[in-house]
Order: structure tokens, then sequence, then C-alpha cells
């Protein structure tokens, strides 16, 4: 059973934007796709442990700052060199203009 | 840090400065970023296709042009300019190609980016493959001794090796056979140090199919006993990189190592129209070593944004080049010496409490 944290206000993020939320020591990504429905991974890069935040968002796409590795924010995948691993997704809720994110 | 400056340097990426760097937490570092407000830097980062295809049929059109050219007055002394054109967009503008498309952000599709790169990494004599890691390995840790495996003058400097570095023969010697060896007998060590293990096998096979489309270009040479398939296939590495050499360069030489600010390890210089093209505006280095993000053809807004903060570019190559060269004959004797930029009052000062600016040995 999902812990469900209140994350952030749907207007602090853009349409096909993202931005950094940080939570008991964790930081985590928040999405917004360019149909306006919210995602969050992990915050990190898994290549080096980079701010995902600080990168770009294209469709459903995230481009990592530093060595333009590529994520689908909506599955965590991988999307090719220098990025590896995928990244951990979780669950989000939207409720009252409020952004959660579900946490085990 | 100090410790650092002070013992002979060893560039080898899996020797002692590999462990000193990863020991002082220079290895993977954070490095120093101008502010830039998030929606500018949304903005700049933006992709597009147009300037690409734009410059891309450019760029085929040049290649096939000038190849047919060379191949139409082959055998009389009217070649010569058609394979000066063919040189340069086969040796030297692959390189900025390779670069941009590598990074993924010439294209905003991604199998536009990626098929450019597959030609431009062949007409390089590169490995596909290793050299995607080698490049994520220079923006992680730009020329931090025993990490940067794209270090191109080394200290103290092989002035004979950086001065044939224009004919493309030192970069040939090591590019081709490097590329048998793979195909042959696989990665070696330092390859491997960056090169993660379930990549190792693509990049052998990438080096296969180079040495193959080499070999059948020798095979039709020697059939035909022509040098032509090989002025147009190959060679083109060794007459026609003098270009790349020529701005890439003075991207790092003569700057400072082991730093976490790329104002201090970078160069931004301004450079004529022509060059920019084959260079696909590299000239603004430390703008990109610090935003990777963001395209070519941004890079001169972003210069244009963050200039303040950076220390003033160098008006032109010889301008460049007249700077870096005393440094260079400098580091002959002290190995420690490198320039140090000056910034703008406008900036943001460098750390010097990291960078241990205040060795007698740099000069402002
Ligand atoms: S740190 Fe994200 S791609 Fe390298």
């Amino acid at each position: 059973m999902a812990d469900w944290i209140e994350a952030c206000l749907v207007d602090d993020v853009d349409e096909e934007d993202v931005i950094r939320f940080d939570h008991e020591g964790r930081t985590f990504a928040i999405y917004r796709s360019p149909d306006g429905q919210f995602f969050a991974t992990d915050g990190l890069c898994t290549h080096e442990k980079v701010h995902l935040a600080d990168g770009l968002v294209m469709d459903d796409i995230i481009e990592c700052p530093k060595h333009n590795g590529r994520f689908n924010y909506k599955t965590g995948a991988a999307k090719g060199a220098p990025v590896c691993v995928n990244l951990a997704t979780y669950p989000v809720k939207v409720e009252a203009g409020t952004v959660f994110i579900g946490l085990d | 840090m100090s410790s650092m400056e002070k013992t002979k340097r060893d560039y080898s990426l899996v020797g002692e400065s590999t462990r000193r760097a990863i020991e002082t937490g220079l290895a993977s570092a954070e490095w120093y970023h101008t502010d830039v407000p998030r929606k500018v830097m949304k903005d700049l980062m933006q992709r597009s296709d147009g300037p690409a295809i734009r410059d891309t049929i450019l760029w085929f059109a040049l290649l096939i042009g000038s190849a047919a050219g060379a191949i139409w007055f082959w055998g009389t002394w009217w070649c010569v300019p058609f394979f000066f054109v063919y040189g340069v967009i086969y040796g030297s503008s692959s390189d900025s190609r390779w670069h941009e498309c590598g990074h993924g952000t010439a294209f905003r599709t991604r199998w536009m980016n990626d098929v450019i790169y597959q030609i431009a990494s062949f007409m390089l004599m590169r490995n596909p493959v290793q050299w995607r890691w080698s490049h994520a390995r220079h923006h992680t840790d730009t020329i931090i001794v025993g990490r940067d495996a794209e270090i191109a003058v080394m200290r103290p400097p092989d002035l004979l090796k950086a001065a044939l570095m224009f004919t493309g023969l030192l970069d040939f010697r090591y590019s081709l056979p490097g590329l048998f060896r793979q195909a042959f007998r696989g990665l070696n060590a330092e390859e491997e140090s960056y090169i993660p293990e379930m990549e190792r096998h693509r990049a052998v096979v990438a080096a296969r199919w180079h040495v193959a489309i080499y070999l059948a270009t020798l095979a039709v040479a020697l059939y035909s006993w022509s040098f032509l398939p090989l002025m147009l296939i190959g060679l083109p590495r060794l007459y026609g990189s003098w270009h790349m050499v020529l701005t890439g360069l003075l991207q790092h030489i003569g700057l400072a190592d082991n730093v976490t600010d790329h104002r201090l390890n970078s160069r931004t210089v301004y450079m004529n129209p022509v060059s920019r093209w084959i260079y696909w505006n590299m000239n603004y280095h430390v703008e990109h070593h610090m935003f990777p993000m963001v395209p070519y053809h941004a890079l001169p807004r972003l210069h244009e944004l963050i200039k303040h903060d950076l220390p003033e570019p160098n008006p032109s190559m010889w301008h460049a080049y007249r700077e870096a060269w005393p440094a260079l004959l400098r580091q002959l004797k002290y190995e420690d010496y490198f320039l140090k930029r000056e910034l703008p009052p406008t900036a943001r000062p460098y750390r010097d409490e990291f960078h241990n600016l205040a060795t007698p040995t740099a000069a402002e």
C-alpha cells in the first residue's frame, strides 16, 4: 500500500516540463506531459547521478542534462547509451490541484 | 588538488592519476555552471530538425559534388581543388557532425542523429560505440588527468606530435590499427575502463563493419589498379583533417587541467563563418561544456546570455594560437604552467580554494 506524499501544485510544473522534489533524503522528478498528465521517477540519472530536473522533456522522453541520455519518463525505460539502467517510476495522483506521489 | 599538480601526470586511464583523481573527488565532481533561469534554458535547449536538415543537405551536396569533380578530373591537376573541398568535408566537418549527433542535439528526430552519427564515425575511423562512451567521459571529467580519454595535448606537450596532427597521420596511425585490433582481438583495458560490459560486444561488431568496408575499398583499388577509391574512402582522414585539428586543438590547449570549472579549462574563440559552419559552432566551447544540452545552432544565443560570466573570448583563431603557443613552450620546462584566463568584473570568481589558482606557475 503506497503512502501518498504531497509533491507540488499542478501549476508548479509547466506542460512538457519537469521539476525536482526532495523528500526524506530522496530526490524525485515530477513530470507534466504535453497533454497535461503527471508522472514521477527517481530524480537522479542512472548513469552518473545527475538531477534529471535540469534536463529537457520532449513528448514522453526526459533527456539528462549531463550526457543527453534519454529515458521514457512514463515507463522509466532507458533509451540507449549512455544510459543502460532503467529509472524507477512512482504512481501519481492529482487531487484538488495538488500532485501526490505514491511511495512504498 | 595541489598534490596532483606537483606530481608527474600519468595519462593512462587505469594508472596512478586515475586513482588520485578518484580519491581526491576530482572524478565525477560537481562542476561550476553559470546561473540561467530555467525558462530561458528550456527555450535554448529546444530541439528542431530544420537547421540540421538544411546543413546536412548542404553537407551531402558538397560531399557528392566535390567527389564527382575529383573523379571527373582524376589524373589532372584540376582534381586538386575538388579533393581539397572533399577532404575538409570528409575529414574535418564530419567531426562536428559526429560530435553533435552523438549528443543527440543536432536534430530533434532521434534516428536522424543516429544515421549521421554512424556515417560521421565511419569517416573519422572512430568506433561509434567506443567513442560515444569516451565522449561521455570527456564531459564528466573534462581534462582531468587519468580520467579524460580525449586530452589532445598532454603535458609536457609533445609539439612535434601536435604539429603532425595537422597531417592526420597520428590519428590515422592509431585509429585504423585500433579498429583492426578491436575487430579481431577485442577491446583493451583502457577502453574497457569506460565502456560498460553490456556495450562491448556492440563495439567489436561496429569495428568489424568498418574494417570490412576498408578491406572492400582496398580490394576495389587493387582490382582497378587505382588510388582513386582510397582517395575517396579512408585517405581523406589524412589529407582533410587539418581543419578539424586547427579548430579542435584550441578547445583546451595551454589552459588548466584538474579543475572543475570549464571557464578555466576550455576556450571560446570567435571564428569566421565558414569555419563555424564546418565546426558547427563548437568554437563556443565553454558554453558547450557548461550546457551540453544546447544545440549547436543555439550556442551563439547562449554565448550572448552568459558571456558576462565567462573569460573574454579570443577574437580569432590566430589570436588564440598566439596566446597558447608561449604557454605550451613554458609547459615544456614547467608542466604545471597554464594560462589562467581573466574573468570580467561581472563574473562570479573562480573557486580559488579548490582550484589552487594561487600557484605561482599560473599566468593571468
Ligand atoms: S549522467 Fe545522465 S546520461 Fe550521463
